[in-house]
């Protein structure tokens, strides 16, 4: 239809003029503001049946019920819950659960990842075989099975609580959870605390500082070697400086039979070892394939020509392929982070109180206000993705800009 | 909104892209040197046996050793002559298997699921092998016609002259085979839509698609899934009530259709600048242009990724489980609460069963994702 | 470019369209009478009250409550439907109007007539929330609990009264909560829980299932009143009538000595009483949009309330709950129905 417009364009103001519809910029505007009204009418359509829908069930909308207590209770989060306190609370104690879980597995995903992914590049035949294998079975079945079969092997695998398994460092294992020794409450451990949070600002800015240095060729600080012994003493002066000694100022609940189950200490319930194990697991299939086509993809030459230099395999690649590589894996490592913490939800089938469990079961249930706590549900996900996104471009611009 | 930063990088890479090892298939006494040429290398061979030993002696005692291979209830699963528990529970899935395939599909009226699964199968295969004639009609085809004639042999209505099969009769394989397929097939040519969309020089027609894309991306499927179970019908005016199957169809495939624009619009955006200047020199309209020189290359161009959005879909329809439709995985959840085949083993025995199923389809398409990346690389460097 | 906003305004007005073409919305029993099938909220598998069969059909006791109804309205009990719902989704169908009765061992409360937007008609059986416990663990009453870990489902009113339960006596407990029946009774099972707590119907229900049956014992105390009652959608009086008093057709029937067997002879009965509720006297089931002989067609389809209850619960079925308050109210129970005149 546009065929000849070029030659009438050119004979503008003569002749048959051109019709305005005819003009793109004009048309362009037409389609926008018709897609625009459907879109808008769209909207204003639903939400009316929304009303008329919500009116004729006798529901009121609104987010008042997320102040109203709640009479249940909730195991293992990482917010406290205990019935009476408010149903926001709840879902804050179930995403508080969302996301423990989900950094948790990341974490574990990468490190496996990195680990197959590499192996699967192996020259050693058995290795890379055995890599594949890994990635393939993990990467085509259903996650959802993976959870529900671990959750049954985890159940199974392990004894009732008065057979727990003891493990060193006071470690206790059973089929209800893993048990370890955790800190009490004490003015020495909040020096530890806050002797942490100061190591940590003390490292970040030294970093800082002796990358500036090494920038200007100047004589700059290893902090490999530095880092770890500032983490460790720091902490440690700061709580024998408020409580004189080092023993009784940082007391301790162990793990221990009492009654039916193990109490004191801290717990790791089966349902979070399973959720983990399962997400790191079927994530950590698909890092490997992103690492080991990040590493393929830096060119034969590259290393060649470290070779050329005199460089060690060792040094080849630390400095020449993984910085390379980083850049490749960096952005789809993104998009496998999050769709790990999507994929956390999966954790409703296996009753780890996240935060669509905890959102869709109990406060669903028991405010009957459906479309307020699903869309609030989708909301926080959705601001976790936009987060991480707006995270990992900023990250991403920074090491494109180290390219040049 | 746009946040995600070049998006073809940003996709998962592709099922077996790449996946050749790094070396072409060495022969036989090579790879066997390899395995102890130096001391790290036997170390690692050393540890790799150790780790397959006690990862997969478990799971073949369990599949096969100590399954129960015969019997008619739960007595044959129930704890062997030792005392112990025994492996997989086989008869009882022998047993079930019609119910685990079609639900509650009345068995006279079986051969309709088997003539439309055999319908797909053949159309599939025309659309997917590479030397077949006219694939481009087979696509067409599996887009219009073959939905039609299916849901017209599935589900029977009046004009049809077959009995009628209400939705909640079906079940099993049926069901998780009819979800992901009207999930491609809605979720194609929405995703195509919505990749010019967002390609688009109008600012609202590009905002709209990159809103629905990404508020799609951003949030679980299960999320997604709840909303279009639950509240679809809150939206729809009073007494609207679509069925619950095709509630989560829609659910499904509007997810699928905004992971599929994406695998689209990074094929879009790898063919070179030269095509769309070629086009628009040659006086072709917008659409010309797209379906006669730019989508066909596009298309091809990511197909891998095309199958590789099937394979997730497949995988994921496991979920519509949590919302209570009786797909493979309801069914086989169902069953198991049978009391007549109720013992410790009957789950893990059904999962087994589904974990298997699942892996055969899904691995037999991730090949073909592979072989055919592996051709359009072929094609590629000849060029 | 350009054919994208009209696809999407094509779809906008065939929606719309479609909405238009909607009928006006007519009361829930023309609905029903229209569609000519009842379309009722059941239980996705709970032994006794709501389970398919080997071929795949429902049975129960609420199943049998909803094919009274349809034997109410069509004089057919098998005009139904059955949508298996899960307890977190069975407020939402009733609330979407995706079923017209919700018949699923629901407890009445006041938050589910009030917030919830449901109507409960009247109560078909009166349960108990209760504990069961492995007997090797030698624990005899539920003061006994203090510091175990319980399975229990998630988004029921077993999940408050537990919490309920717990600080009342100042005891510790810690909850492992799971989506769906299944699952709760399978970890169990698999001994991730010390107690499992449910209705006691439930409890004798579930242990048919379990991996050593006779090894589990239901605890002697009741923690809480679990009245079952069918629920309709909130605003529709004529709907709430006919389920109601489907309800109460059965308990009076019963009272009343109609059975399944006898239902023909007591119609030709002098009995004016019986000669009302049959439907030969006067016009009663037209008042509320049934047949004159609703009741007749109940129970020469599914029986009388007691007949219900032994061959799905009771002495006939696996269970063997005995009747206790779900007795007649003049036989110790509490089952009474309003005079049917």
């Amino acid at each position: 239809m546009k065929a000849g417009k070029p030659v009438r364009t050119y004979g503008q103001g003569r002749g048959p003029a051109i019709a305005w519809w005819g003009n793109p910029a004009a048309r362009a505007l037409i389609w926008q503001a018709l897609l625009a009204i459907a879109v808008i009418s769209l909207f204003v359509w639903a939400g009316r049946n929304v009303v008329t829908n919500l009116r004729a069930s006798h529901i009121t909308w609104g987010f008042g019920f997320l102040a109203e207590p709640a009479s249940f209770d909730i195991t293992g989060s990482l917010i406290p819950f205990r019935a009476g306190d408010s149903y926001g609370r709840a879902l804050m104690a179930g995403f508080g659960n969302t996301l423990t879980a989900s950094l948790t597995a990341i974490v574990i995903a990468t490190a496996l990842g990195f680990v197959v992914g590499v192996a699967r590049l192996s020259n050693n035949a058995l290795v890379a075989r055995s890599a594949s294998a890994y990635v393939e079975v993990l990467r085509n079945t259903p996650l959802l099975l993976q959870l529900l079969v671990w959750y049954n092997v985890v159940l199974k695998a392990l004894p009732g609580p008065r057979q727990s398994i003891a493990l060193p460092g006071g470690l206790l294992l059973n089929n209800r959870g893993l048990y370890g020794p955790w800190p009490v409450e004490s003015p020495g451990w909040n020096a530890v605390g806050a002797g942490l949070l100061t190591a940590l600002g003390l490292c970040i800015g030294l970093a800082a500082w002796s990358a500036r240095r090494r920038r200007e060729g100047k004589a700059a600080l290893t902090l490999w070697a530095i880092a770890p012994a500032v983490l460790i003493c720091l902490p440690l002066a700061a709580a024998w400086l408020t409580a004189g000694s080092l023993v009784g100022a940082l007391p301790v609940t162990w793990p221990e039979l009492r009654g039916f189950n193990v109490g004191g200490g801290v717990t790791l319930l089966p349902e979070f070892v399973a959720l983990v194990l399962g997400l790191s697991l079927y994530t950590s299939a698909f890092i490997a394939e992103i690492v080991r086509s990040g590493v393929q993809a830096v060119p034969k030459g590259q290393r060649e020509a470290g070779r050329a230099l005199g460089l060690g395999e060792g040094p080849i690649l630390r400095l020449i392929v993984i910085p390379q590589a980083l850049r490749l894996i960096i952005p789809p490592l993104t998009g496998q982070y999050l769709n790990l913490t999507k994929n956390s939800s999966l954790a409703v089938a296996i009753g780890y109180p996240d935060l669509v469990s905890i959102g869709a079961g109990p406060v669903l249930q028991n405010t009957g206000q459906a479309l307020e706590v699903i869309s609030l549900i989708m909301l926080i996900y959705l601001g976790l993705s936009l987060l991480t996104a707006l995270l990992m471009n900023w990250w991403n611009a920074r090491m494109a800009l180290a390219e040049r | 909104m746009t946040t995600t930063p070049s998006t073809p990088a940003n996709q998962p890479p592709a099922h077996g892209a790449l996946a050749r090892p790094p070396q072409q298939a060495p022969g036989l006494i090579q790879g066997l040197r390899s395995l102890v040429a130096t001391p790290l290398n036997a170390l690692l061979t050393v540890l790799a046996l150790a780790i397959a030993w006690f990862l997969l002696r478990p799971a073949i005692e369990f599949l096969f050793i100590d399954a129960v291979w015969s019997g008619h209830d739960r007595a044959a699963c129930l704890a062997g002559e030792a005392g112990g528990e025994t492996g997989a529970c086989w008869p009882y899935i022998a047993r079930r298997l019609g119910y685990f395939i079609y639900g509650q599909y009345p068995e006279a009226q079986r051969w309709r699921p088997n003539a439309a699964m055999a319908l797909c199968a053949l159309n599939i295969g025309w659309a997917l092998w590479p030397r077949a004639p006219f694939r481009g009609a087979a696509l067409f085809s599996f887009v219009l016609p073959f939905p039609v004639i299916a849901w017209i042999l599935l589900y029977g209505p009046g004009f049809s002259g077959l009995v009628a099969v209400p939705s909640n009769l079906w079940g099993g394989v049926l069901v998780t085979l009819v979800i992901s397929i009207v999930g491609i097939v809605v979720s194609l040519p929405l995703g195509v839509l919505l990749a010019l969309g967002r390609r688009s020089q109008m600012p609202v027609v590009c905002a709209a698609s990159t809103v629905f894309i990404e508020v799609m991306r951003g949030v679980p499927l299960l999320a997604v899934l709840f909303m279009a179970n639950r509240m679809l019908p809150l939206f729809l005016p009073p007494g609207v009530l679509p069925d619950p199957l095709v509630r989560v169809m829609v659910g499904v495939s509007l997810f699928a259709a905004a992971g599929m624009a994406e695998v689209i619009r990074g094929g879009l955006q790898a063919l070179p600048k030269g095509q769309y200047e070629a086009a628009a020199a040659l006086g072709l309209g917008y659409w010309q242009m797209m379906f006669t020189v730019i989508l066909p290359q596009a298309l091809t161009l990511v197909i891998p990724g095309i199958v590789n959005t099937f394979i997730s879909l497949f995988k994921d329809t496991t979920l519509v489980t949590v919302v209570g439709i009786f797909d493979l995985l309801t069914t086989i959840d169902v069953s198991s609460r049978d009391p007549a085949w109720a013992t410790p083993v009957t789950a893990s025995t059904g999962y087994a069963f589904a974990a298997i199923f699942y892996f055969i389809c899904c691995y037999a398409m991730s090949r073909y994702s592979a072989a055919m990346e592996r051709r359009l690389a072929a094609a590629g460097s000849r060029s | 470019m350009k054919r994208a906003p009209v696809l999407m305004a094509m779809t906008c007005g065939v929606i719309a369209a479609a909405a238009n073409g909607a009928p006006a919305s007519a009361g829930v029993l023309d609905q029903v009478k229209q569609r000519g099938e009842l379309i009722c909220g059941s239980n996705p598998g709970l032994a006794g009250f709501g389970v398919p069969d080997d071929k795949g059909k429902w049975t129960g006791f609420d199943v049998d409550y909803c094919r009274a109804i349809s034997a109410a309205i069509f004089g057919d009990p098998d005009k139904v439907k059955y949508v298996p719902l899960t307890a977190k989704d069975r407020f939402t169908a009733l609330q979407t109007g995706e079923i017209d009765v919700l018949v699923r061992n629901t407890t009445w409360t006041m938050t589910g007539d009030t917030a919830v937007g449901a109507s409960f008609t009247s109560i078909n059986f009166y349960d108990q929330q209760a504990f069961m416990v492995r007997a090797r663990l030698g624990v005899k009453s539920a003061l006994e609990l203090n510091g175990a870990e319980i399975c229990v489902q998630r988004g029921t009113t077993n999940e408050l009264n537990l919490a309920d339960f717990f600080r009342a006596h100042k005891m510790d407990y810690k909850p492992v909560a799971f989506g769906s029946a299944a699952e709760t009774v399978r970890a169990y099972d698999a001994h991730r829980c010390d107690v499992f707590t449910s209705d006691s119907s439930a409890l004798y229900a579930e242990r048919l299932r379990m991996t050593n049956p006779a090894e589990n014992i239901v605890l002697p105390e009741r923690i809480s009143r679990e009245p079952f009652a069918a629920a309709v959608r909130k605003g529709d009086g004529q709907w709430f009538d006919v389920v109601r008093w489907v309800g109460f057709g059965l308990v009076a029937a019963e009272e009343a000595g109609i059975t399944k067997a006898n239902v023909e002879e007591k119609r030709a009965s002098d009995n004016p009483e019986l000669r009302r509720m049959l439907g030969v006297d006067g016009k009663l089931g037209s008042g509320i949009g049934l047949p004159n002989e609703w009741l007749v067609n109940i129970v020469r389809a599914v029986g009388n309330y007691g007949e219900i209850y032994e061959r799905n619960l009771g002495e006939n079925s696996r269970l063997k709950i005995p009747r206790g308050q779900n007795n007649l109210w003049n036989k110790g129970g509490l089952m009474y129905a309003p005079p049917i005149r």
